[in-house]
């Protein structure tokens, strides 16, 4: 079968900083990844090439459900195929929790608006914040927030979900709720890409660990094989420096 | 007592008062329509330069300097006096609307882009994660946040668009201060013209404490 997302030869470079030495990269339907990494490796930016977030150098390519992204018409339908949760949530702080989650169906997909709200309240419900539908994300915590945003994107039935650090930006208290969340969603089988310093949700959810330091992947494999028998010292002493202390 | 008489007297006052107040009516209609064709300019002018295709927003960033620079009554008299040498003859109420609305769009567009460019980032990038069109990410997203912020600059420069209609008079525009220089000279008394103050203060003074009260919450609301 076809991978879902296929990344090949991904080079990106701000000026003469390169930040991915090309990557290559398939993920499969129903996977679940976790990039893992020193800051400033890449991670974030590879993700935010999956959906042209971040404009890529023309030798690469990257291909989403048969779709390859690139400038143009198609990237829109790619955008709407592919849900991302950010670190800083970037909720619409002007619409009501519930109009942030119907708000994409319908312009995007054309929902009617008491279709979308019905959708809506059953991703609210799911992600445990029924009852702040009709508040505004500035009085939500920020673990609340961040769910709001995973509904959200649930919203569009994305046929990936894409997590960039969603919870680093979070009080520590307010990690597992997040977490939580995106665990259920893992074992109901939504395909995702987990930017993340959460070493024990990658043990305990991913089925790929990818580790990347410098603009490269160097080190791959199920989350027995990266966090218990790595081979690179590069990914031994990063697991040291991140797991000891 | 000579004084009153002379800058406060009632009989005349009340005598020139209609004159005044039809005077009122053609300075409402001068700075209302030019408010509005001045916002509608002025948004559209703000996202080609920001967003237009090629050497659009260079051409943007020209006309918005161009017109921040001439002043009122400048562009006013060329206008009226010396376009109708290449044949554009304009009436003087389209002369004054034209005139004012030029500028206005200039300074609007300034203060919309700025509300624009203080949107955060991720609130674009949310928006085109999500799939929606530039369009709809500006109608639903963007400008409902940036609006919000611009408020009270947008109310400043409608207060001076309404005070700058008073220029409307140098191209025989039977606006407040015209009529009141005319009731001046009919009745030998320079009473209407302090009466046509007194209106502008009236009038634009709720405006200006608005302004501040907006200020002072859209300020406390940032923290």
């Amino acid at each position: 079968m076809a991978p879902l997302i296929s990344i090949s030869n991904l080079k990106k470079a701000y000026g003469i900083f390169t930040v991915l030495h090309g990557i290559n990269l398939d993920i499969a339907e129903g996977e679940v990844v976790c990039v893992i990494g020193p800051s400033g490796s890449g991670k974030s930016t590879l993700i935010r090439c999956i959906n042209r977030l971040e404009a890529f150098s023309n030798e690469s390519s990257i291909v989403v459900d048969g779709v390859t992204v690139g400038p143009g018409k198609a990237l829109a339908k790619v955008r709407a195929e592919v849900g991302m949760v950010f670190q800083s949530f970037n909720l619409f702080p002007h619409l009501t929790v519930l109009k942030n989650v119907m708000l994409a169906p319908m312009r995007v997909r054309g929902t009617k608006p008491a279709d979308a709200e019905r959708k809506a309240r059953e991703l609210l419900a799911r992600v445990g914040i029924s009852e702040q539908a009709e508040k505004y994300p500035g009085k939500l915590s920020g673990g609340q927030q961040q769910r709001v945003a995973i509904a959200r994107a649930l919203a569009m039935e994305p046929k990936v979900m894409l997590f960039d650090e969603p919870t680093s930006s979070l009080d520590p208290e307010m990690v597992g709720e997040v977490l939580d969340v995106m665990k259920e969603l893992a074992w109901m089988g939504v395909t995702m890409v987990v930017v993340t310093h959460e070493m024990g949700f990658a043990r305990q959810v991913a089925d790929r660990v990818i580790f990347m330091d410098g603009g490269r992947i160097v080190e791959e494999g199920t989350p027995t094989d990266i966090f218990d028998t790595p081979k690179e010292e590069r990914t031994q002493s990063f697991l040291r420096a991140v797991l000891n202390h | 007592m000579n004084l009153l008489n002379t800058f406060f007297n009632l009989p005349i006052l009340i005598e020139t008062f209609p004159l005044l107040l039809s005077g009122l009516v053609v300075t409402l209609q001068i700075g209302i329509t030019s408010i509005i064709a001045g916002l509608a300019g002025g948004l559209f002018l703000a996202l080609i330069r920001l967003y237009g295709p090629g050497p659009v927003p260079f051409l943007a960033k020209i006309y918005i300097d161009i017109f921040r620079s001439i002043p009122l009554l400048v562009l006013l008299i060329v206008v009226y006096y010396a376009l109708p040498f290449v044949g554009i003859r304009l009436s003087p109420f389209v002369s004054a609307v034209a005139a004012l609305t030029l500028v206005s769009s200039a300074y609007t567009a300034e203060i919309f882009r700025a509300g624009i460019e203080a949107i955060p980032n991720g609130q674009f990038e949310a928006s085109q994660a999500l799939g929606l069109s530039p369009r709809h990410m500006m109608v639903d997203v963007i400008l409902p946040q940036a609006i919000k912020i611009v408020i009270p600059p947008l109310t400043n420069n409608c207060i001076n668009v309404l005070k700058d209609t008073a220029l409307a008079s140098v191209v025989a525009m039977p606006d407040l201060l015209k009529q009141a220089t005319q009731a001046q000279a009919l009745s030998a008394n320079p009473t209407p013209l302090i009466g046509a103050a007194l209106i502008h203060v009236a009038l634009l003074w709720p405006l200006v404490s608005i302004v501040a009260r907006l200020e002072k919450r859209f300020g406390q609301e940032k923290r």
